[in-house]
This record gives structure tokens, C-alpha cells and sequence, in this order.
């Protein structure tokens, strides 16, 4: 069964505003991460889609490396967020205001 | 597609690639050696040594014809030369100026050195490159790595509440970056920069496509370079990182990430169309920046506002759109990273806290120009060069950003520039004014053990604040050769036509 790009499109841009809203309103470092985790892939998708509907395989070689980098940010993130955990014992976002504004 | 001719093709290009590979290889050595024992002394000099050898080597190409190679995802010729040499030598000073300072700390681990030529490396491939793809390989290899080298002294929770901020916020633009990327490919069908300009953007749906992509790929490009109302994490992240790193973050990946910007706006959206956006985004980091700044008492905390300030004006001259703006864009970033590397080298030197200076007021330091007459006088020149004092490298840098923007009848947005400049001499000229005129007795109470606890100053930390305030003078007096390289890199390309 043949599906539109279109559907795929959406899909693509409603996880991706999910991903946006999470990073936006929740406070636990970690759910912040995996909303970004969901933004990166939500794009994956869109590239994926293109490039298959185009037949010109850049936008899937693209994605390739954004697996990649996804995967190495969430090595620095969770080793980041842990040291954050052993100083403060919390990852609550809103309690970590060191800085004076 | 032929692949018989892509390996001798490969091997072909691989001199274009030289600064990478011998950074890139010298961080993997610098991981072995570490392995073996995690403060040995070569390690800063083996960097040293690959940094210089990769700056000269492009010194020789600053007059090298434009081309592509790798098939077209990397541009070479005199316009990569010139940003890897900021780069690169951006590198080399944070390496001289890091050694005292991590030593003190004892923190002076090698995998902070081998961070450093990993994160060139991305910003080498940023400055060259001529396709999305390169692009965000390049922006990411930087940032990941800077995510790292900004939280690394982790018993401190400033350092690694700063790389926390960073992180997050930077992912959360990754995330802004990638999609504008996805939707450019989709409305042009390509990811080579010269090939998106040519495509033809026929229906109305595919223009909204196109510069919705746009829009959202601008928005991660103004938080790399700490535009505003994308510059929130700045002032947190450089009053938390590492004082020698944050000059390193603010100046390289500057260049870098600049750089990429106007490969992209000169061959991927030759129109003009942005113009207006992007002035508008300058007057706002401009008066942000400078506003913002006069009320710190933190002189880390001071600089980084001062450094959204200085991306304010990068970003006058880009709007200017002509090869003028962005020859004037490049000479204001190599007179940038000169005196803004020269700025936190001089606070490294400086610090007491043994908390990267984040809790260390401009007040503690009276009267400390007298002691250490060297560190007072190179911050003088960087304090007045930063103001745009004439004959100092900022007044010609300030005047070619500013120039080509009243020629292409942007002059509102010049005389809100200049205000702000002259704003800006107040915050600048109070350092100074605290540095030398003030003394110890006129603030109560500060650290009587400071002197001890400031880092060691080394011939070659020392010597590296001196040939960057001797640059500013040199840059400030004879421009010409240098401002006339940067527009034939322009000329040459006969691709930066007027909008």
C-alpha cells in the first residue's frame, strides 16, 4: 500500500512540534533529552521522505550522520546531566539557577 | 554513476584536507599518550606543534584560486585559508593560554587538549564547507565538543551547570538547524550550496518550503554565534566555562560559524531577500548586547555580553549583502578573535577564585595593573581595541563592517551601531579605569591571598597576550593588504552580486 509523502510530512511535523513543546514545558533534564531525541528523529523522517520521493539519496545520507550525532549528544548529555545529578541531587531544570540574571 | 575514477580522485584532493587530518590524527595521539599518563607535559606542545605546522601551511594558500573538491562538499582557496588561519591560531593562543591556567587547577589533562584539536577540526570543516551535509557535520563535531570542555572541571557545579545550559539549549537548536536543512532539501531537491541557489522554486508552496527552511536554519545558525533573542545561554555559559575556553568558544567558533553563514547567503541565497531580517537581528544584538553589559560586575559575565554586542556588528556587515560587507565581515572577525583571545587570556591569568572566575567581582582586581604591569597594559589595548579606539585593530574592523552597510542604504541601522559603540566605552573603559587607577584600598575587602592563588604566568602565556595586543596595533595601522585580501576572495567568486 502506497502511502503519500504528504502523510509522512505530517507525521514528521507533529513530532517534531511534540519534541518542541517538551524541551519547552517540562522540567526534568533527562524528559528534555528525549524530547530532543524526538525532534532529531522527527527530522530524520522528513529527510527520509524527500529523499524518497525525489529519488536522490543526499537527504538519506543526511541522516546517517544526524544518527550519529543524535547518538553522541546523548552520550555528552547523560554524562553531563550526571554530574549535575552527584553535585545536586536533582535534575529538576528550575533548580539549577547558579547564575543570577 | 561512475565510481572507477572516485578513489584517484579521493587521493587526489586529500592536500586540500591537510589542516584537518594533522589536527584531527595529532588529537588521536594526544588520546594514545594520555592513556599512558594523563598529564604529560608534550601533550600541550604536540598541539602547539600541529596547530602551527596546519597555520602555516595555510598561510601559503590565502592566495590559492576558489575551488571545490571531495565532490563539492568542501570549498578550498584563499576564503578557507584565511578562516582556518583564525581558526587555527585562535587554537594555538587557548592552548599556550590554557596551560598555566588548567595547571593551577590541576586539571591539566590531556583529553582537554585533544577536545580542543577535535573541536578545530569541526570548525575547519564549518569555514570550508559547500554543502548541508558539511555543514552540520561541522557545526556538530564543534559543539559536541565544546558541550564537553565547557562542563569538564566537574567537582565545580558552576562549570557544569554552564555545560548543562549549553547543551540543552544547543541540542534544542540542533534540532531548529536540522529541520530548516531538511526542508531546504526538500524544496530544492539538492544539498550542495551553489546547486539550491540555481534551483528553480516554481510553485508558492515550494518558496514557503524554502524560506520556512531558511528561517528555521538561521535560527540555529544566531544561537551558535550568540545573536539575539537566541543568546540567552551566552552570559551562563561564559561566566561557568573555563576562562582560556571561553575565549576559545567565543572567537573560533565565531569565525567558524560566520563563515559558514556567508558561504550560505553568498552562493546558496545570492538574492538578498534576508537583508532586512538579518538588520533586524543586529539592531537587536547590538542594543541588547551593550545594554545588558553595563550593569555586570563580573568581567567573564561582562565579556559575554560584550561578545553578543561584537556579533551584532559582524552582522551589519552581512546585511550589507555586498562584497564589501562580507570582506569587512572577515577582517572584523579576525580583529575579533585577536582581542577578544587576548581579553579572557588576561582574566585567566588573573582569577583567584579557583571557581573559573565566575564568582570573582571587576572590584577584587583594584589597583592590579601596578602588580602585573604586562597583564594591565595588553588589557588596556584589548579594552580600548573592543571600544573601536582608533589606531587599534577595532576602529578599522568597526569602520569596514560599517561602511558597506550606509553604501547599500542601510544607514539607520549604522548610526544605531555607532551609538552603541560609543555606549559600549563606558563599560570598557571602567575595566581599565579599576585595573589601573583604583587600588586595593579603595574596594573593602578583597582576598589578601589572591595574588598567591592567581596561575602561574608563563613565558608563552605571557608572550601570547603581547603578540595579540601587537597584532591589534599592527592590524589597526596597516589594514590595507589585509582588507584587500579579504575582498578578493569576493571579486574572485563574482558570485557576491548587490541586492
Amino acid at each position: 500500500m502506497d502511502v503519500a509523502p504528504n502523510w509522512y510530512l505530517a507525521l514528521s511535523a507533529v513530532l517534531f512540534t511534540i519534541g518542541t513543546f517538551g524541551v519547552l514545558f517540562r522540567r526534568n533534564a533527562i524528559v528534555v533529552l528525549m524530547s530532543v531525541e524526538l525532534m532529531l528523529n522527527a527530522v530524520n523522517l522528513t529527510l527520509v521522505t524527500f529523499s524518497q520521493s525525489m529519488g536522490d539519496p543526499s537527504g538519506q545520507l543526511l541522516v546517517f550522520f544526524s544518527i550519529a550525532v543524535a547518538a553522541a549528544e546523548a552520550a555528552v548529555g547523560l554524562a553531563i546531566v550526571i554530574a549535575i545529578f552527584r553535585s545536586k541531587v536533582t535534575v529538576d531544570i528550575t533548580e539549577i539557577n547558579l547564575f543570577k540574571h | 554513476m561512475d565510481l572507477s575514477t572516485a578513489f584517484p580522485t579521493l587521493v587526489t584532493d586529500l592536500p586540500a584536507a591537510f589542516s584537518m587530518s594533522v589536527v584531527g590524527l595529532v588529537g588521536l595521539a594526544m588520546i594514545v599518550l594520555d592513556a599512558f599518563r594523563n598529564d604529560h607535559p608534550a601533550i600541550p606542545w604536540l598541539g602547539v606543534a600541529a596547530l602551527g605546522v596546519s597555520a602555516a601551511w595555510e598561510a601559503t594558500h590565502l592566495g590559492a584560486p576558489q575551488s571545490t573538491v571531495f565532490f563539492e562538499t568542501l570549498r578550498t582557496g584563499g576564503f578557507v585559508a584565511f578562516i582556518n588561519l583564525i581558526i587555527l591560531l585562535t587554537g594555538l593562543a587557548t592552548i599556550l593560554l590554557s596551560v598555566p591556567y588548567l595547571n593551577q587547577l590541576r586539571y591539566d589533562y590531556g583529553e582537554v587538549y585533544a577536545l580542543i584539536m577535535f573541536s578545530t577540526v569541526g570548525m575547519i570543516m564549518l569555514g570550508s564547507a559547500n554543502n548541508m551535509v558539511s555543514i552540520f557535520l561541522g557545526l556538530e563535531t564543534m559543539s559536541v565538543c565544546l558541550y564537553v570542555l565547557t562542563g569538564f572541571i566537574r567537582e565545580d557545579e558552576g562549570a557544569v551547570e554552564s555545560a548543562l545550559k549549553y547543551f540543552l539549549l544547543g541540542a534544542f537548536s540542533t534540532g531548529f538547524f536540522l529541520y530548516g536543512i531538511a526542508l531546504m532539501y526538500g524544496a530544492t531537491g539538492t544539498m550542495a550550496l551553489p546547486a539550491m541557489a540555481a534551483a528553480e522554486l516554481g510553485t508558492l508552496s515550494t518558496r514557503l518550503l524554502f524560506w520556512g527552511g531558511f528561517a528555521l536554519f538561521l535560527v540555529g545558525f544566531f544561537f551558535k554565534v550568540s545573536a539575539a533573542p537566541f543568546h540567552m545561554w551566552t552570559p551562563d555559559v561564559y561566566q561557568g566555562a573555563p576562562t582560556p575556553l571561553t575565549g576559545y568558544m567565543s572567537t573560533a567558533t565565531k569565525a567558524a560559524a560566520f563563515a559558514a553563514l556567508i558561504l550560505v547567503l553568498v552562493h546558496a541565497v545570492p538574492g538578498g531577500e534576508w537583508q532586512l531580517s538579518v538588520a533586524a537581528v543586529a539592531v537587536l544584538t547590538m542594543v541588547i548586547g551593550n545594554v545588558m553589559a553595563l550593569a555586570q560586575t563580573n568581567v567573564k559575565r561582562l565579556l559575554a555580553y560584550s561578545s553578543i554586542a561584537h556579533a551584532g556588528y559582524v552582522l551589519v556587515g552581512l546585511s550589507a549583502g555586498t562584497s564589501a560587507g562580507y570582506a569587512g565581515a572577515l577582517f572584523y572577525l579576525l580583529v575579533y578573535a585577536v582581542m577578544n583571545i587576548g581579553a579572557f587570556g588576561v582574566m585567566s591569568m588573573l582569577e583567584w577564585d579557583g571557581k573559573e572566575g565566575r564568582e570573582q567581582t571587576l572590584s577584587s582586581l583594584a589597583g592590579i595593573a601596578n602588580d602585573r604591569p604586562v597583564l594591565g597594559s595588553t588589557m588596556g589595548i584589548f579594552m580600548l581595541s573592543l571600544i573601536g579606539f582608533p589606531p587599534l585593530g577595532g576602529f578599522a574592523g568597526k569602520y569596514f563592517v560599517f561602511a558597506p552597510a550606509v553604501d547599500a542604504g542601510l544607514t539607520w541601522l549604522v548610526v544605531i551601531g555607532v551609538l552603541m559603540s560609543a555606549l559600549s566605552a563606558y563599560y570598557y573603559l571602567r575595566v581599565v579605569y579599576v585595573f589601573w587607577m583604583q587600588s586595593a584600598d579603595d574596594v573593602e575587602a578583597t582576598d589578601p591571598v589572591r595574588a598567591a592563588a592567581f596561575p602561574r604566568a608563563t613565558v608563552a602565556a605571557t608572550g601570547t597576550l603581547v603578540v595579540c595586543a601587537v597584532a591589534l596595533v599592527v592590524l589597526g595601522v596597516f589594514f590595507g593588504g589585509v582588507l584587500e585580501t579579504t575582498l578578493g576572495f569576493f571579486e574572485s567568486t563574482a558570485m557576491a552580486t548587490a541586492p
